[in-house]
């Protein structure tokens, strides 16, 4: 078996019985990321992952205990910042910055000896829902590379199913883990909001942002969570919550709640009976289903684009060309200089959020469109938490769509929108939701399902995620080269 | 016709805190450009801001001792402006919730100052332009610095008012601990809001914000510039035009900034970094038993206690150095009036020699204890005590030490007062006679000439005794 087809746990695994060298592991996975034919990657660090590997290696050596994915290679989404490395964002304002200091989730994966090999494309400033915004280029679905891989984390999300890496690292702010993992048939947790530091994740909307694990199977999405989690003295939402405590990940026993509006209109037949399917499946194994009444599901759109427009606009201000990052040749004077920096280094879908953020909180507007929104997003939550209180999870679509075609819906912004109906939701009310595979289109595309949970409930869901896996192989396909 | 000034003063005062409001980073002022920041202060992407948590306590001291209502509810809002000293591109402050309200601060003449707001917030970076390569260049060392910015309600009906209020302020301030108030280092600054109107008019005429004030001085300054130039256009039928206005310190005159019609909107929202924070009221409770006695009950308690004339408990009570001071020397000497001479006396003229603020008193009470003493002792007279304090003042001398190393010690030893007298009684024959012949004035002259020889350091009623007794009389 070719090492990059092991899972990152059974990898990990092999790496401490001495089977597998973890420079052997860095220096497959570095290869296929430099021969990776879907613009997955906007930076590989060959050296800085053989130096990783060769100090796990050294520790191997010396019979130092090493944590379960030590010697892994995974991918960091360029939006994380590592010291010393570029941090573009994929954006042409951040194409040459290079951070001088490490996100706390990459100080906890340098401790627990994961090897990164490459920075992973994504939609400029985590914006956008196709990748096709980044200034790096489009990253190509490896199921079929004339398709889109979704995005945001895009590039992480295709570099785990082109099998470049064994896992990822991505960020989610309204779907950005987990509907790349609808579209390439991976699985992603977007966790509770403040279960993961977002110190060194470049904010795009700050109430909303988690970074999250994105991997082959639940079982090493949970590894890599477990890697990541736990508070931070550097972020004030982070919160303190023992992800180690087990937990009842059995499927037997649970109340599964189907919010029946969500299969009413809108999602692909094949989207609807594959998540079907997966209920079905569920009921099988012991889960009592329950039908829930969600009424809120069309007001997430807006009040979604109201607030992480408004924080975006906010929190991209500091990209003005006075201190780093792109700064226009030519300009007149201090405003001009702002202007045309912004301009020319911003991309169009990146502008647009900036104007409807501006806008909707500037004198005058903002209690008709920011306040309003606010006040949304506590009528959702609400609705939730009710939700959730009849059942121990919900089960509905990632997207009601798989991977479309790339330059497809580029002139209808508010249609590739759309995409995002059933994941914003999760980030308004700060919820963990767990995006995994539960089958394939009649294009062989993947389909995939989401389960939200109770905050803090992540261990849960993929604990349930981990004993679907273990009855179903949608997980386990990949796309192959020759395919 | 007759015009009322109507002001209302919004006064930024930077906490003395040791770290930095949102990062670990030194607020110690005066370093160089850029060698007291992080990537927190400098805007870097992906960081966020933690509270420090001495700052909510600072300002809730501060706001129990203006009398405000304290939030119990308190969260941060976003103020978004694009400025090269503000790296973020926004200031992290509180528009919606600010922590302290509705307080006030007496006067005197029975007059009270309504405290609208008093809110926290980071300072922004310092822009410096470099003549020389013609550039501006950006020092990010006070980014992150906290302040806190106190409004008042429009109450100042004068120029005098206006620094009555600022005095006692700072001297509250001082009294927590919470700020320096140097308004030559900036860390205390007022922004005027100033408008006229007809006496006996309800309605406020419109009024115009003044920044740039670096002395209590100059906003006095400020203050009348503005009323009568106010005054002026009105009465040349020209109306006021409601803007920001930049004092010039060196002109001596006001210039306008930015007009109301191009206020910039900050776009305020809440910000998302910082979780909201609830003050409990044990935490309060705390914070409360911990307030120092402030000026005006302080100021009281010496005049019962001490009874001190009022002149000097103002003064004293005034600057809390001062009041460290004084109350640290009687409680190692007593003696509460003379103590408070000293200060009232040889302290203040050093302190004026000097051109130094009282504030910045650092004298330690036991040397002031320890002057007083000798001289109560004995064992010095006046001048030399005068000369030892103001050693200990100017070097820190210890008093007593310096006394002895100076020989300014009465000369106690009998042998050698008897030595002194009896070469006095030779060599002013004349004057014996004279005494002896009942010139009483003559016994005067004696004794001067017996200090003269002890270089006035000897105790005079022991001069006296001795000599009696030599001459037999």
């Amino acid at each position: 078996m070719d090492i990059l087809e092991y899972s990152a746990l059974d990898l990990g695994q092999r790496i401490r019985a001495g089977e597998i060298s973890p420079v052997e592991a860095a220096r497959a996975a570095v290869d296929a990321a430099k021969r990776d034919e879907h613009n997955a990657y906007i930076s590989v660090d060959e050296a800085g992952a053989l130096r990783q590997a060769e100090a796990v290696q050294e520790a191997l050596g010396r019979g130092e205990e090493l944590s379960p994915l030590a010697g892994v290679p995974i991918a960091v989404k360029d939006n994380i910042a590592m010291e010393n490395r570029r941090l573009t964002c994929g954006s042409r304002m951040l194409e040459n910055f290079v951070s001088p200091y490490d996100a706390t989730v990459v100080e906890k994966l340098r401790a627990a000896g994961v090897v990164v090999i490459g920075k992973t494309n994504l939609d400029e400033f985590a914006m956008g829902s196709t990748n096709e915004t980044s200034y790096f280029g489009p990253v190509k679905n490896p199921w079929d590379k004339k398709r889109v891989p979704g995005g945001s984390s895009g590039g992480s999300a295709a570099a785990v199913a082109a099998r470049s890496a064994f896992a990822a690292l991505g960020s989610d702010t309204g779907g950005s883990i987990r509907q790349p993992c609808a579209f390439c048939g991976t699985t992603g947790l977007k966790p509770t909001y403040g279960a993961v530091s977002r110190y060194g994740l470049v904010a795009h909307a700050s109430s909303l942002d988690q970074i999250g694990p994105i991997a082959r199977n639940a079982r090493d999405a949970g590894a890599l969570f477990g890697v990541i989690a736990g508070k931070d003295s550097r972020d004030g939402t982070s919160m303190g919550v023992d992800f180690s405590v087990p937990v009842d990940g059995n499927i037997r026993g649970k109340r599964i709640g189907i919010p029946v509006s969500y299969f009413d209109k809108g999602l692909e037949p094949h989207v609807k009976e594959a998540v079907l399917n997966a209920a079905e499946t569920f009921r099988e194994l012991g889960a009592t289903l329950v039908d829930l009444d969600m009424r809120t599901v069309d007001y997430a759109i807006p009040a979604y684009y109201i607030v992480s427009a408004a924080e975006a606009s906010s929190n991209l201000s500091r990209f003005d060309g006075v201190k780093y990052g792109y700064r226009a040749r030519e300009y007149q004077d201090l405003y001009d200089l702002y202007v045309s920096s912004r301009t020319e280094g911003f991309g169009a879908e990146v502008k647009r959020r900036i104007m409807l953020g501006s806008f909707v909180l500037s004198s005058g507007y903002y209690d008709a469109y920011y306040k309003r929104a606010m006040q949304v997003r506590a009528v959702i939550k609400r609705e939730f938490d009710d939700a959730l209180q009849k059942c121990d999870m919900i089960l509905s679509p990632t997207s009601p769509i798989t991977a479309p075609l790339m330059n497809q819906k580029q002139e209808d912004p508010l249609k590739i929108r759309m995409m995002d109906i059933y994941t914003v939701s999760i980030n308004l009310c700060g919820l963990p939701g767990l995006a995994l595979p539960c089958g394939f289109d009649d294009l062989n595309l993947p389909i995939g399902m989401q389960l939200i949970g109770p905050a803090f409930s992540d261990r849960m869901l993929l604990g349930v995620g981990e004993s679907y896996q273990a009855v179903t192989d949608f997980h386990t396909r990949f796309p192959r080269e020759e395919a | 016709m007759q015009y009322e000034t109507v002001i209302g003063l919004e006064t930024h005062v930077e906490l003395s805190t040791k770290s930095k409001i949102f990062c670990g980073c030194s607020t110690a002022f005066g370093g160089e450009p850029n060698t007291q920041c992080c990537p927190i202060c400098t805007g870097m992407p992906g960081v966020l801001p933690v509270l420090n948590e001495k700052v909510v306590e600072y300002t809730v001291k501060a706001g129990m001792a203006l009398n405000c209502e304290i939030s119990r509810y308190n969260r941060f809002d976003r103020k978004n402006y694009f400025y090269p000293d503000l790296p973020k591109a926004y200031q992290i402050s509180q528009l919606y919730l600010p922590i302290c309200q509705d307080g006030s601060l007496e006067i005197g003449g029975g007059k009270s100052i309504g405290i609208r707001e008093i809110h926290m917030e980071e300072d922004a970076g310092k822009l410096v332009h470099d003549a020389f390569s013609d550039a501006s260049l950006a020092d990010y060392n006070r980014c992150g610095v906290p302040l806190i910015e106190i409004v008042t309600q429009p109450d100042f009906r004068s120029g005098e008012e206006v620094i009555e209020y600022l005095t006692r302020l700072k001297s509250i301030l001082e009294y927590l601990g919470v700020s320096d108030c140097k308004m030559q280092e900036g860390s205390m600054r007022a922004d005027v809001n100033l408008s006229v109107r007809p006496v006996g008019q309800e309605a406020y005429g419109v009024r115009t914000e003044m920044k740039n004030m670096n002395s209590f001085k100059a906003i006095a300054r400020a203050i009348e510039y503005e009323a009568k130039r106010q005054i002026e256009l009105l009465e040349s039928g020209k109306q006021v035009v409601q803007e920001t206005r930049r004092w010039d310190e060196n002109k001596d005159a006001s210039f306008a900034m930015r007009s109301k019609e191009n206020a910039q909107d900050y776009r305020y929202f809440p910000e998302p970094d910082i979780p909201p924070l609830e003050l409990s009221e044990a935490y309060l409770a705390d914070i409360r038993e911990s307030l120092p006695e402030l000026p005006a009950a302080k100021k009281a308690r010496y005049r019962s206690e001490y009874g001190l004339p009022e002149y000097d408990t103002d003064i004293i009570t005034g600057t809390a150095a001062l009041a460290r001071l004084f109350e640290g020397t009687v409680a190692l000497c007593g003696k509460p009036k003379e103590v408070s001479n000293w200060i009232m006396g040889d302290l203040l003229r050093l302190v004026k020699n000097a051109d130094m603020d009282a504030s910045d008193v650092e004298l330690e009470p036991q040397k002031l204890a320890d002057v007083i003493g000798l001289l109560a002792d004995g064992k010095v007279n006046r001048s030399a005590a005068r000369e030892a304090f103001e050693a200990a003042f100017q070097t820190g001398a210890d008093p007593k030490r310096y006394v002895e190393e100076n020989g300014l010690l009465i000369v106690t030893d009998t042998g050698a007062l008897e030595t002194a007298v009896e070469e006095v009684l030779a060599e002013n024959q004349k004057i014996v006679q004279d005494y002896l012949g009942g010139k009483e004035k003559a016994f005067g002259a004696l004794v001067g000439n017996c200090m003269k020889k002890l270089r006035g350091k000897a105790d005079p009623a022991a001069v006296n005794r001795l000599l009696h007794e030599k001459l037999g009389k």
